[in-house]
């Protein structure tokens, strides 16, 4: 098997003296699409912006192709962040700038790419999320799933090797849900990425991963296929899958 | 007690906090300056949208403070019976070396150092900085350098504005409502003018410009929490930035000053 390209180990973070993340072991390979589950407020989106060093880790360390994150100088983790693109839960589309004018911005600042170049990578990133034509809206005229596609036409403009998605189809009604996640597997496949997403919606999960991991009290409770997760008898992870309010884990 | 003790503990902890983020963010502004001229076209768009759409407010309040001074300076000769002729003089001082200065900072860090936190601490609560982050841009060159800069610039320019239709307040009204002839007004004037203390004046104006760009980005970059949290970083950001204006107000005052 070839060496890891993202290597989470013994990551531990907390906020005050909440602890979030006690200890989380996760190692993901080229061209897997990883889903983290667990319930609203375990640490998924915390353990997420590690791995683009959004956040520190108080312990441990998270390790892309070999380079130790904490480690590196501005220049270095630069460059770590242009390989790989990140879909907000927000969405994170800067108000102040139109559609294409968001899409182009990592392209724009990069340098690598004349003002020609950018505008046909644009149109083609959102000919890609099926937003052909709305490169002159602004954010505030788009609706809940046009956002989340703009902002995954923006994660994808460079084409990064990884794709990390911080709750994609959180605030979705269910048809435009679905739609994302289609449009998930369709890139993940089409660009040839390694996806790591967040969700704790298990219809999602089962959709566009090829391996769920559950957090559960700052730490990994299992790792597995979907069918693995799907016929799991771990009382933890049944609770969370059936939705059901009765067992161990109790609503926050 | 207890209590006391532990909330002057918590505030004192607080306060070197926010002094040492402060200064930190000073160190990386100034760093960013490497890249100026990589930022240019942010950089115009700051001075545009920070500096000359605040000059219609600046030249409102500044025609009134002229007004008051030239008022309230007559009413002061009155009483201790000092010549009229003298008006000029003590308003030009006034003017040029405290209160268009000190007054035209105050207004900006209300109309600017409140915009810069509310929209910084916006695009914090909202992901947005993150995203600029995620995609390899540094935000402190993105953001920060071209508002400070901004201020750092801008807050001069406007002040020499402030100075020039101040003084036009305080003639129009020596001549209406004082009776004082716009030549004795402006004899008195031209006779008390000196270049340095207009350039003390800029150089004060400068420096307030960097404490509201300064403070207004370093409230809007450590905002928390949704619209509650931008609300209360855009009060601290002018409170903090109104007294340290007075502060290092004084503190020039006896360093340019002296008596």
């Amino acid at each position: 098997m070839d060496s890891p390209l993202v290597q989470i180990e013994q990551l531990h973070k907390s906020f005050n003296s909440l602890q979030v993340l006690n200890g989380v072991d996760i190692t993901i390979h080229r061209g897997e699409s990883i889903v983290v589950i667990g319930q609203s407020g375990c640490g998924k989106s915390v353990l997420i912006k590690h791995v683009i060093r959004l956040l520190e880790p108080d312990k441990g360390q998270v390790v892309f192709d070999g380079q130790d994150l904490a480690q590196l100088d501005t220049k270095h983790i630069t460059a770590v962040r242009r390989r790989i693109g990140m879909l907000f839960q927000s969405s994170a589309l800067f108000d102040s700038l139109t559609v294409a004018e968001n899409v182009g911005l990592g392209l724009k600042e990069s340098r690598r790419y004349h003002e020609e170049q950018i505008k046909e990578i644009v149109r083609e990133k959102l000919d890609m999320v099926g937003l052909t034509g709305a490169e002159q809206k602004s954010p505030a005229e788009l609706s809940g799933g046009m956002r989340k596609r703009a902002g995954l036409a923006r994660a994808i403009a460079d084409n990064p090797e990884v794709l990390l998605y911080d709750e994609p189809t959180t605030g979705l009604d269910p048809i435009t849900a679905d739609m994302i996640d289609d449009m998930i597997v369709e890139l993940n496949r089409k660009l040839n990425v390694t996806s790591i997403a967040v969700t704790h919606d298990m219809k999602s999960a089962f959709k566009i991963a090829s391996r769920i991991v559950m957090l559960y009290q700052g730490k990994v409770e299992v790792d597995g296929t979907p069918d693995e997760i799907r016929n799991s008898d771990n009382p933890v992870v049944r609770q969370f899958i059936t939705g059901s309010a009765a067992g161990p884990i109790h609503a926050r | 007690m207890d209590y006391g003790l532990h909330l002057i503990g918590r505030h004192g902890v607080n306060f070197v906090t926010k002094l040492g983020g402060l200064f930190v963010l000073l160190g990386k502004f100034l760093a960013s300056l490497r890249e100026i001229q990589r930022s240019s076209g942010l950089i115009f768009e700051q001075l545009y949208d920070l500096g000359v759409k605040s000059l219609p407010l600046i030249v409102i309040i500044s025609i009134f403070v002229g007004a008051v001074s030239a008022w309230q300076a007559a009413y002061q000769f009155k009483f201790i019976g000092a010549p009229l002729r003298y008006l000029g003089q003590a308003v030009g001082k006034a003017v040029v070396i405290e209160l268009a200065p000190v007054l035209s900072s105050l207004v900006f860090a209300g109309r600017v150092g409140a915009g810069v936190t509310a929209e910084l601490g916006t695009m914090r609560v909202t992901e947005q900085i993150d995203a600029l982050e995620s995609m390899g841009i540094s935000p402190i060159r993105y953001l920060v350098m071209p508002r400070v800069l901004a201020c750092l610039l801008m807050v001069p320019f406007l002040v020499i504005f402030a100075n020039f239709v101040a003084i036009i307040g305080g003639l129009v009204v020596s001549m209406v409502g004082v009776n004082v002839s716009s030549e004795t007004f402006l004899n008195g004037f031209r006779s008390s003018f000196k270049l340095v203390d207009l350039i003390n004046g800029l150089i004060k104006a400068g420096v307030f410009g960097l404490i509201i760009g300064i403070v207004g980005c370093y409230e809007g970059f450590n905002t928390r929490g949704g619209a509650q949290g931008v609300g209360k970083a855009t009060t601290t950001s002018v409170v903090i930035s109104s007294v340290l204006i007075l502060i290092f107000n004084f503190v020039f005052a006896l360093l340019l000053f002296r008596i």
